[in-house]
């Protein structure tokens, strides 16, 4: 017990300390980078809690991600720093209440019904958007001046400041996994876990499932809302091509790529991912052909899916099992 | 009224565009009583659990629970008012453990879902009602098993255990004897006569010894209807019922000559 509580655990602290000691050994263009990496890592947990833990398929995460984006751009003034403890909240009721206005709908429907209708919902986000005066259409919209989080006359997290905003996406990383580690122990977790395994037994059990299956979804909405915040907060500029179809294709692939039904999958996929595509986006090592970036990428990723069918966190039981030795073989 | 009667179904009927799966069926389940209802495949007598249990609605007619009206009462909550079933096919959580199954099962009724914090198995109500139900069912050396590579038996028991850890009054067995050896029948119905005293116990079975040892009274349907309903002698001895089982046999040595 001790054991395999330490072997949870350890790894964890342990990627905690390398990446808080990052910013501080690797380049401008690397922490920044890695940045990008902790923003998609939330975003593919938020998604996790949906796919990997409740079983519900969604094709139109982005939706919940966009939207939060285009919220904070919108709201933050022109010229004064907002404060975070107005709008991060604000952002996350609201993309917590769209949320629920299209999961209320959508799961109504189930498996690739499911999966289409919110695909459907996603790119009806994503039209509003673009043609909405409001919002920029398809040019976006910049968003000014970053959030500060002040107390008086103390200001203690400034989001202009790269090492703050590092550290401050860190924290929420961490928050968001353990948020989302200690659901998966609950009560709520484990009847999550039941109606991905069997609903029919679920409901003959006594559990309404149509409120859980609910819960998550706003919940896998609210943290997808966070990453979202993150978003346009780092880079200072939102467009629709951020709640576009692409956008929750390349989540669900992060979560994929790293094995479904785990939170440290969803992580490490979120990392592969981002490092993979900017690997073949790098000019320095393919030169002309780094603008065709998208077939390397889709090829690794078919390589991936077909020789590690339970992702990277998958792949040490993987080997276990094929280095067992067959008695009979031919 | 006696106290005892736990269920009361009252003319109901189930049609699925034009077949009418089950027409106008009315019976009771007592404690203490093993009420079996037979008949030949179609006979309406699945679709007659999943109207009890709630699992799809009757088109007509009314069904109550200790006198109060559940006609309208979606699955869960007539389940958590006290209507356990289990499934012909086995219905379970394969991944997880034979506890995890029925302690996820006894935890409907200490549901909790806003509790994020604590872990599932710190509700000491539901992992004791895990456990009985896992002694009750005779599964007791198989807890830490994984659900999906128990024995087809085990896995029928387990089916039964889930159903017991939600501490249900009424059961609604469908076929649990399905494709069991001679040896896991004799324990189920052990098991059955166990729960008998405590329990309105309704058993859709095929297992025709089975069910003329065990059940207190029979209920016949045909095409959806009931032909007959009483004591397992007066079943036995049923002109209706002999006809219908008898002409079931006879149909296909006509056919045959064809």
């Amino acid at each position: 017990m001790a054991d395999s509580f330490a072997a949870r655990v350890v790894p964890l602290v342990v990627a905690c300390a390398l990446l808080a000691a990052f910013p501080f050994v690797g380049g401008k263009f690397y922490v920044d980078l890695m940045l990008t990496t902790m923003i998609f890592a939330i975003f593919a947990l938020s998604l996790e809690l949906l796919v990997g833990r409740t079983g519900l398929v969604s094709f139109g995460h982005a939706a919940f991600f966009g939207i939060a984006a285009y919220v904070t751009a919108l709201l933050s003034p022109q010229s004064e720093s907002p404060s975070v403890l107005w709008l991060l909240p604000v952002v996350l009721v609201v993309t917590a209440l769209a949320a629920l206005a299209i999961g209320a709908l959508s799961l109504r429907t189930r498996g690739i019904y499911f999966i289409m209708v919110t695909l459907a919902f996603a790119q009806m986000a994503y039209f509003v958007f673009h043609d909405m005066k409001f919002a920029g259409g398809s040019d976006g919209r910049y968003l000014y001046v970053k959030p500060v989080l002040a107390l008086g006359p103390y200001t203690l997290v400034d989001f202009d400041r790269p090492l703050t905003f590092y550290f401050a996406t860190l924290a929420l990383l961490v928050l968001v996994y353990a948020l989302l580690a200690a659901i998966g122990r609950s009560r709520f977790g484990h009847a999550l876990s039941g109606i991905k395994a069997n609903e029919q037994r679920m409901r003959a059990a006594g559990f309404s499932t149509y409120p859980y299956k609910l819960a998550a979804f706003v919940l896998a909405g609210a943290l997808a809302g966070v990453a979202g915040f993150l978003y346009a907060v780092k880079d200072g500029y939102v467009n629709p091509e951020i709640l576009a179809w692409h956008q929750s294709g390349t989540v669900l692939l992060m979560l994929i790529l790293g094995g479904i039904g785990s939170l440290r999958g969803a992580v490490v996929g979120a990392f592969l991912f981002v490092v993979l595509k900017e690997l073949f986006q790098s000019e320095a090592l393919f030169g002309g052909f780094a603008k065709h970036w998208q077939l390397p990428l889709g090829l690794t990723i078919i390589a991936c899916v077909a020789l590690m069918p339970n992702g990277i966190i998958g792949l040490p039981s993987q080997l276990r099992r094929t280095r067992v030795p067959v008695p009979h073989a031919g | 009224m006696p106290d005892d009667v736990l269920l009361t179904a009252t003319n109901v009927s189930r049609r699925f565009g034009g077949l009418t799966a089950v027409d106008r069926v009315s019976l009771t389940l007592e404690r203490g009583e093993v009420h079996s209802v037979i008949g030949t495949n179609g006979a309406g007598k699945s679709t007659l659990v999943n109207v009890l249990a709630g699992e799809i609605t009757a088109s007509s007619g009314r069904v109550e629970l200790q006198g109060r009206d559940v006609t309208r009462w979606p699955q869960p909550r007539r389940a958590r008012a006290g209507i356990g079933r289990s499934y012909q096919r086995t219905t379970i959580f394969p991944r997880s453990t034979v506890f995890e199954n029925c302690r996820l099962s006894a935890q409907a009724h200490y549901q909790q879902a806003l509790d994020w914090w604590n872990p599932a198995t710190a509700c000491t109500k539901s992992t004791q009602l895990a456990h009985q139900a896992i002694e009750h069912a005779g599964l007791t050396g198989q807890a830490h098993r994984i659900a999906g590579t128990l024995s087809h038996g085990q896995k029928r028991q387990l089916e039964i255990a889930m159903c017991l850890a939600t501490a249900p009054q009424v059961l609604l067995l469908d076929e649990p004897l399905a494709g069991m050896g001679a040896e896991e029948t004799e324990r189920m119905l052990a098991l059955l006569a166990a729960l008998k005293p405590g329990h309105a116990i309704l058993l859709v079975e095929h297992d025709m010894d089975a069910v003329f040892r065990i059940a207190d009274r029979i209920t016949v349907m045909v095409n959806g209807a009931v032909i007959a309903s009483g004591a397992p002698d007066a079943i036995r001895n049923n002109a209706d019922v002999q006809t219908a089982y008898l002409g079931e046999i006879e149909r296909p040595a006509e056919a045959a000559p064809s």
